[in-house]
């Protein structure tokens, strides 16, 4: 069976500009951060991303590098909204396909379904409707007749997330209270990377975790990459928290500031560099 | 024994989940999230609340149960969930926005997104806490709708729509009217019905004579005051004016 390891550049090196691009996690948790800045460290750039939307999102519009973005939110969740996707947004930069959690939900059950949709009761009568002219309704073919949102298929070129572990041949586990819907977009892609805190040999991830912690299959991955701390700044429990002092740091740093000082280099610069700007301000204290 | 504005905020609040059962109670926002937990321990002992991230939790936080985000979903659309929302506008029918000011395609200020307004507000009931009751908040027109207002939801047929209450810093506010329109329901002690009147940007029913909301009992104050919330957080999200 192969090795599907590699490093974060050899991630972005399959990937292309004007991709479509699904990035797991939640809002600012388990978001695989350290693929989105090596994606960053290229030059790859008019994309499509689909997210429940956090740093992942803020970083890429900031740089320019989205031509259309799906989503139902934009969060830092300690920090409630993102600054950087909030600039982008009220100077037009990029286009939205703003759809409710519920529908982005089904969409990539539909995607992972290979169905063009699927049903939900969400949409009619808000102004999603309205916002998504291309958003069609399905009538129930049964009797109660009652009529619905068509939740558009979400299909990706490529899905990114990060888990706690996984193995070389793309088995991955979560051993936080939340799996998100990493799963899922790893089906409704038709490649998809995993980072992991740490690469485990495959019979150590059920060693400690029951089997239910297997969340994503080799089946639907392409690619795995080690990455420790790679979420970093999102959360990723139990392995690390949410560091809310570099994301307050990063909501109101401006961004050529923040990008110079921590994007420039690789990801162990980043790394680094992290540690040291917590080194400054503990001693600051 | 003075109590607060903010306390009757929270008072106000609980009332909204009072006789509904083994549902989950989900509050945005901290003063929601007091009368909640007061509503658990006091009113309404079935009720489910969770620890704010997936997991379902005892007052004491002892785990009962697994809610991760799919699984929320799904309860949203069985409908055993009454969610308390916040509203950055909210028009007398009830439509609700939390996405963005202004124009959508490039608004003067973005704010969070949807979120899961309009499958909420389709599937289970939602009320809204509004912190500051004023003209930009209570407006004749929103400029996004997420949370499906009563006129809409007519409609499109919304089998399953209810907007209980709104609860603001000034009053309890209801759709107990013929025309499913906003109506002032109560006041908060110390509030006025010209107050109410000047903060809202549309025309509020109002009846002949509004009762006040009612008074925290001794011992749900002391579980406010002592047990949810000893540090008074509360009378920062809310201040007796």
């Amino acid at each position: 069976m192969s090795d599907k390891t590699m490093t974060p550049e050899g991630v972005v090196a399959r990937l292309r500009s004007g991709m479509t691009i699904g990035i797991g996690g939640w809002g600012a948790r388990r978001k695989p951060m350290a693929l989105v800045r090596a994606l960053l460290r290229s030059e790859i750039t008019d994309l499509t991303v689909i997210s429940y939307g956090g740093p992942d999102v803020g970083l890429l519009a900031a740089a320019g590098r989205i031509r259309r973005l799906v989503a139902a939110f934009v969060t830092l969740d300690s920090v409630p909204l993102e600054p950087h996707y909030r600039a982008a947004r009220e100077r037009a930069a990029f286009e939205l396909t703003e759809l409710d959690e519920a529908m982005f939900m089904w969409g990539l059950h539909a995607a992972a379904n290979r169905l063009p949709f699927l049903p939900v009761r969400a949409g009619p009568g808000s102004d999603v409707m309205r916002v998504n002219p291309g958003l069609r309704t399905v009538t129930s073919p049964y009797e109660d007749g009652e009529t619905f949102a068509a939740a558009p298929a979400l299909r990706m070129d490529a899905a990114l997330v990060h888990l706690n572990r996984a193995d070389r041949l793309g088995n991955g586990s979560y051993l936080g209270p939340d799996p998100y819907f990493d799963d899922l977009f790893c089906e409704a892609a038709d490649t998809a990377y995993v980072s992991c805190e740490r690469l485990v040999g495959t019979a150590e991830l059920t060693e400690h975790a029951p089997p239910q912690c297997l969340l994503v299959g080799r089946h639907t991955v392409t690619g795995v990459v080690e990455t420790p701390n790679g979420a970093h700044f999102t959360s990723c429990a139990p392995d690390h928290g949410r560091d809310d002092a570099f994301l307050r740091m990063y909501a109101t740093t401006p961004w050529e500031q923040f990008a110079e000082r921590f994007l420039s280099g690789d990801e162990h610069a980043y790394q680094a560099a992290v540690r040291a700007w917590h080194k400054e301000r503990e001693q600051q204290r | 024994m003075t109590v607060s504005r903010a306390e009757y905020c929270v008072v106000a609040c609980a009332e909204a989940w009072r006789g509904d059962g083994e549902i989950l109670a989900s509050p945005m926002g901290l003063i929601p999230s007091l009368g909640a937990r007061l509503a658990r321990h006091t009113f309404s002992p079935d009720l489910l609340l969770t620890d704010g991230e997936a997991l379902l939790v005892g007052p004491d936080g002892t785990v009962e149960g697994w809610l991760p985000y799919r699984r929320h979903l799904a309860m949203v659309t069985g409908g055993r969930r009454h969610v308390m929302m916040g509203a950055s506008q909210l028009d007398r029918h009830g439509n609700q926005n939390i996405s963005c000011i202004g124009d959508w395609e490039r608004p003067a200020r973005q704010l969070l997104g949807v979120r899961g307004a309009p499958v909420n507000t389709l599937n289970n009931p939602v009320s809204y806490w509004v912190p500051r009751h004023s003209p930009r908040v209570f407006v004749e027109r929103v400029d996004m709708v997420c949370g499906v207002g009563h006129d809409r939801a007519a409609a499109v047929g919304a089998r399953f729509h209810r907007i209980p209450r709104v609860v603001s810093d000034l009053g309890v506010f209801d759709f107990a009217t013929p025309d499913r329109t906003m109506r002032l329901a109560s006041l908060h002690p110390g509030v006025t019905v010209d107050e109410v009147r000047s903060a809202t940007g549309f025309r509020l029913v109002i009846g002949g004579s509004v009762p006040y909301t009612r008074d925290p009992t001794e011992a749900e104050l002391r579980l406010i005051r002592e047990v949810l919330d000893p540090e008074g957080a509360r009378e920062r999200e809310v201040r007796t004016a």
